[in-house]
C-alpha cells in the first residue's frame, strides 16, 4: 500500500505534519490509516501555546485513541473548527480539509523534523 | 501521534506507537498467536490485525464504519474463528452441559441452540455462551460414540439394535476453549458422569453471515439438493452442504440482525468463505465491536470478567438465560440473588457532550461521586452518537437518568437509556 507524504510538508516520526508556508498541522495519510475511521478530535483554543514535542491534543477512531504532539513550538493561531462536526475529513483529506491546527511557526524549529523523503524510508 | 489506547483489544489498555509495520504475531506475553484457518488471504485482502484472546484477528478491512453499515443495510461475513469449539457427547452428556451452563439444556432437541452463562460456585460468570444440541450419535459396541465429531450427520437414527446418545457442542469465547474443556472434563469425571469433551476449536472454522440480505445469500450458497435455510427459525441449526462439504449453520448471531453462523472444517474454510465473501463485505472484529455495543450485548472478558469484573447473570441484565429449575453450578447463589435483588446492573449510557466513552471510564453521579464504570464503549457508527455500557446502582439505572462520564479528566454529561441504544 502506497501513502500520499507532500513534498512540501515537514514531518515528526509520530506522524504529524507541518506545512512551512502556513504553519498548519495534521496527521499525515499513513497515521489516518493505521488509526481507521476518527470520530473525534480534542485541540487546543487560538492562543494557547504549543512545544515542540509536547502532547496538543487527542485524536480518537472507533478503534484507537492517540496523543498528538507539535512538531514545533508557538502560537495557535488557528484552529479548524470543521473537524468537531466533520472527524471524518482527517480520513478523507489528511493534508487538506484535514488540517488541525495553524502555528505561528519559529522557522528555526523546522530543521528538527523529518523531510517527505526521510519520513517516506520510515513508513516504508 | 502516539495511541495510548486500543479500543478494540482486550481490556482497551494496550499502549503503542503506531507501527510502521505490522510486527509479527505475539501477545503481551510475547507467545506466539493462534491464526484463523485464513490469516494469510485476509492479510491479502489488506485487513489489519488485531490480538484477541491469544489469536491474531482481522480488525477491519477496509473501515469500521462501511462494514457495520454494511451489516446494518445489507450483508456482512466475519471470520469468527477464534471463538471456541467444544463438543460433549454420550449417555451423561445432557447432565454435565445441565449442570455447568446456566440454562435448562434438557428443553433441547436435536438442532436446537440455547444461550446460557457458565457461573462458578458464587454465581460469577466465566464466561458466556450458545449450546448447540447436535444429532444424536450411534454408539459402537466398545463404548465408543460413533463418527469423528460434529460432521457426523446421518448417526443417530433410533432403530431397534442401536443406541444413540445425546451430542451437543458449545461455544466458549476466544481464549477460553481450554479452560472450559478443562473443566467439562474434570466435573465428568468428579460426577462419575459418562461422556466424551472434545476440544475442536481447530478443526472448525466459523463465519457469521450477517444482516438483512443474509438469508437470501446464504440459501443461495447451499449446494443443489440443501435444504433451505430460510426455513430455519431463530435459534435452530441444522447440517447444510456448502462448497462440497458438510457445515454446521445455524440462525444465531451476535450483531442484532438476522443472519446464521457457519460452522466448516478447518481444511475447507476457504472455499467456504468465499462463498460468502463474494456477496457479502468482508468484516472484522471492529464492526463486530460496534454493532454488539448498540444491541447492548455482553463481550465475555471484558462486561465481565472473574477476576476484574465479576458479576452475575442477573447483574449483567442476562437473567433471562438462567433457569433456576435447573441444577447447575452457582445455582443457589443466584436463587439467593434473585431473593434478594441485584445491587447494581447492567445499563446503557448515552453522552450527550461530545467525547468517546471507553471501557475502563469512570461514571460520576450529580454530586461528582463516582458510581460506576464504563465496560464498553464506542461512537456508535448507526446512530452518530457516544454510547457506553456499564454497571449502575440500580437507583441511578432508571432510563432518563443523569450522570456523568469522565473523559481524560473532565465530566461529560451523560444519561441512562434503555438497549438497544435508538
Amino acid at each position: 500500500m502506497s501513502f500520499d507524504v507532500p513534498d512540501d510538508r515537514r514531518y515528526r516520526e509520530s506522524h504529524e505534519w507541518i506545512d512551512p508556508e502556513t504553519g498548519r498541522v495534521g496527521i499525515s495519510d499513513f497515521a489516518q490509516d493505521e488509526l481507521g475511521d476518527v470520530v473525534f478530535v480534542e485541540l487546543p483554543s487560538e492562543g494557547d501555546a504549543v512545544d515542540a514535542g509536547a502532547e496538543f491534543g487527542v485524536v480518537e477512531s472507533i478503534k484507537a485513541v492517540s496523543d498528538l504532539y507539535a512538531p514545533v513550538s508557538g502560537a495557535v493561531i488557528a484552529v479548524n473548527e470543521d473537524l468537531f462536526d466533520a472527524p471524518e475529513l482527517v480520513n478523507e483529506d489528511p493534508f487538506g480539509d484535514g488540517w488541525m491546527l495553524e502555528i505561528d511557526v519559529d522557522e528555526a524549529d523546522l530543521d528538527d523534523l523529518l523531510s517527505a523523503d526521510e519520513y517516506r524510508d520510515q513508513i516504508a | 501521534m502516539r495511541c495510548r489506547r486500543a479500543a478494540v483489544a482486550a481490556g482497551g489498555t494496550v499502549r503503542a506507537g503506531i507501527p510502521n509495520h505490522y510486527s509479527p504475531p505475539t501477545d503481551l506475553a510475547g507467545m506466539t498467536l493462534r491464526k484463523p484457518p485464513l490469516r494469510e488471504a485476509h492479510a491479502e485482502r489488506d485487513a489489519k490485525f488485531t490480538e484477541f484472546g491469544g489469536w491474531d484477528m482481522p480488525v477491519e478491512f477496509d473501515s469500521i464504519r462501511a462494514e457495520h453499515a454494511a451489516v446494518r443495510e445489507s450483508a456482512g461475513v466475519f471470520d469468527v474463528s477464534h471463538m471456541g469449539e467444544i463438543e460433549v457427547a454420550g449417555p451423561d452428556a445432557t447432565t454435565l452441559l445441565n449442570r455447568l451452563t446456566t440454562n435448562d439444556v434438557t428443553s433441547l432437541s436435536p438442532g436446537d441452540a440455547q444461550y446460557a452463562a457458565i457461573t462458578r460456585e458464587d454465581g460469577v460468570m466465566l464466561d458466556d455462551t450458545v449450546v448447540y444440541r447436535l444429532p444424536d450419535e450411534e454408539r459402537t459396541d466398545d463404548g465408543a460414540v460413533g463418527g469423528d465429531g460434529v460432521a457426523e450427520t446421518d448417526g443417530g437414527a433410533a432403530g431397534d439394535d442401536h443406541e444413540t446418545v445425546p451430542a451437543y457442542l458449545f461455544i466458549p469465547n476466544a481464549g477460553h476453549d481450554a479452560q472450559m474443556h478443562e473443566r467439562w472434563v474434570d466435573h465428568r469425571d468428579e460426577w462419575g458422569l459418562d461422556c466424551e469433551v472434545r476440544n475442536v476449536t481447530e478443526d472448525w472454522a466459523m463465519f457469521a453471515v450477517q444482516g438483512p440480505d443474509a438469508p437470501g445469500l446464504v440459501a443461495g450458497a447451499v449446494d443443489d439438493g440443501g435444504p433451505d435455510v430460510r426455513d430455519l427459525s431463530r435459534f435452530s441449526a441444522t447440517f447444510v452442504p456448502l462448497a462440497g462439504v458438510d457445515c454446521w449453520v445455524a440462525r444465531t448471531g451476535y450483531t442484532g440482525e438476522d443472519g446464521f453462523e457457519v460452522l466448516c472444517p478447518w481444511s475447507d474454510a476457504e472455499a467456504v468463505w468465499e462463498l460468502f465473501a463474494a456477496d457479502a463485505t468482508p468484516c472484522g472484529l471492529g464492526a463486530r465491536d460496534t454493532l454488539r455495543i448498540e444491541e447492548g450485548f455482553l463481550l465475555s472478558g471484558q462486561d465481565f470478567h472473574p477476576e476484574d469484573e465479576p458479576r452475575t447473570p442477573y447483574e449483567a441484565d442476562i437473567g433471562f438465560a438462567v433457569d433456576l429449575d435447573a441444577e447447575f453450578v452457582g445455582r443457589d447463589a443466584l436463587a439467593a440473588q434473585a431473593e434478594a435483588g441485584v445491587e447494581e446492573t447492567f445499563v446503557g449510557i448515552e453522552l450527550l457532550d461530545r467525547g468517546v466513552p471507553r471501557h475502563g471510564y469512570d461514571v460520576t453521579n450529580e454530586d461528582g461521586h463516582v458510581v460506576g464504570t464504563v465496560t464498553s464503549g464506542t461512537m456508535s457508527p448507526s446512530l452518530d452518537k457516544p454510547v457506553a455500557l456499564g454497571y449502575l446502582p440500580v437507583d441511578l439505572t432508571d432510563p432518563g437518568t443523569e450522570v456523568n462520564v469522565v473523559v481524560r479528566a473532565r465530566e461529560k454529561r451523560a444519561k441512562v437509556v434503555s438497549v438497544p441504544f435508538e
